[in-house]
């Protein structure tokens, strides 16, 4: 048995439905703790049901998902806000609070969940905004920041509590290669120096080869494969090859079938 | 975290061990301010520290900030390799004065 890795998120059997219509269907998959994961997938692939299922945003229809021990399927109200606790989240559109600065953004999370005394709640501010070179704009409003520096706005504020675990929504998504790459090597650091296990959904190739320790391929509501990066470079599935190769969807074999599929409704 | 603050003649020296993190680091903040009130230089032993998170570092660097205000020499000596990489990648390790051992540090003064 192998002792050395330890898992932060057990996910198994999840099945999640949207009424009649199945998103995800049996995922089961293992991160390990201290571990870059990225999720990634077609549009569609259920990469984002998936997230939320993490987050504790979206109950599954069924199975379960153990994070740092803790079943959050079925976790009261209490466990699971002692969980979120030990998570930082960064979203795809930085969800900043739009009426506060973003040094105070930053430091909501530290005045909700803890009693650390001011100077300590400051500091801690500015140590994470530098990280993310937002230092010089602390006193600035959202609506004054770009898309890349609203990113880091939302990726300061997601470690402020230093979690355990830290999920991304799509970290490069809009930014240019320059700032894409700086937040790569961010987020690379963060995994190394603040141990913390870190679950990236994307679909930027570039950004999911930089990053990676291992990779989840989502696709047809199942998990096609997960492995390291160089297994998943040698993946003989085809729609994990369509996928790395940006192939677009298959053109029209049946137009006969295509067509019944465009005029179901319609009246003749 | 474990701590224990011994008195040399000129300074005090703080021993840190374990985990230091949110829960820990309001009692750092007290043991640093508290040793710097006595108007003595402090040298914080970081030599056995497991893990260091950004809370902690904030004590720290309110302590250096208070011990540069009174004019108290401050430092860190024999940092373990996990709280260094944390103030590496907060580029505090350019910023403290780092020792290897006592003398070094007696040196100063």
């Amino acid at each position: 048995m192998d002792t050395a890795t330890t898992n932060a998120i057990e996910i198994r059997d999840l099945v999640v439905d949207f009424g009649s219509r199945r998103i995800l269907e049996n995922i089961s998959f293992d991160i390990h703790q201290g571990e870059i994961m990225v999720i990634m997938g077609g549009s569609g692939a259920g990469k984002s049901t998936l997230l939320r299922c993490l987050l504790g945003l979206k109950a599954p229809t069924s199975g379960h998902i153990h994070m740092l021990g803790t079943d959050i399927c079925h976790a009261t109200k209490t466990d699971l806000y002692k969980m979120r606790e030990k998570m930082g989240v960064a979203f795809q559109g930085g969800a900043l609070f739009t009426s506060m600065s973003v040094a105070e953004n930053i430091q909501l999370p530290l005045r909700e969940h803890t009693n650390l005394d001011e100077n300590t709640i400051q500091i801690m501010t500015r140590i994470k905004l530098d990280m993310v070179n937002m230092l010089p704009h602390e006193n600035l409003m959202p609506s004054e920041l770009s898309g890349g520096m609203t990113k880091r706005a939302a990726l300061a504020r997601a470690i402020i509590m230093d979690p355990k675990l830290l999920f991304f929504d799509e970290p490069s998504a809009g930014l240019d290669p320059i700032t894409s790459a700086e937040l790569d090597e961010l987020i690379i650091k963060l995994k190394k120096s603040m141990k913390m296990t870190i679950v990236v959904v994307t679909h930027e190739l570039e950004s999911v080869f930089a990053i990676a320790d291992r990779i989840a391929i989502l696709g047809d509501r199942e998990l096609i494969q997960i492995g390291t990066p160089h297994e998943i470079k040698a993946s003989c599935d085809k729609r994990v090859i369509d996928l790395l190769n940006r192939t677009p969807r298959e053109s029209i074999v049946d137009s006969d079938a295509h067509l019944k599929r465009l005029t179901r409704n319609a009246q003749s | 975290m474990k701590s224990n603050i011994r008195s040399e003649n000129d300074f005090d020296v703080l021993e840190l061990s374990g985990e230091i993190d949110l829960h820990y680091s309001p009692e750092l903040r007290e043991l640093i301010l508290g040793s710097l009130k006595g108007g003595k230089a402090l040298l914080i032993d970081m030599s056995d520290v497991g893990y260091i998170d950004s809370s902690a570092i904030a004590s720290l660097v309110e302590g250096f900030q208070t011990a540069k205000s009174t004019n108290l020499e401050y430092g860190l000596l024999s940092i373990s390799h996990p709280a260094l990489q944390v103030l590496t990648l907060t580029r505090l390790d350019q910023v403290f004065s780092l020792y290897d051992n006592v003398e070094q540090f007696q040196s100063q003064f």
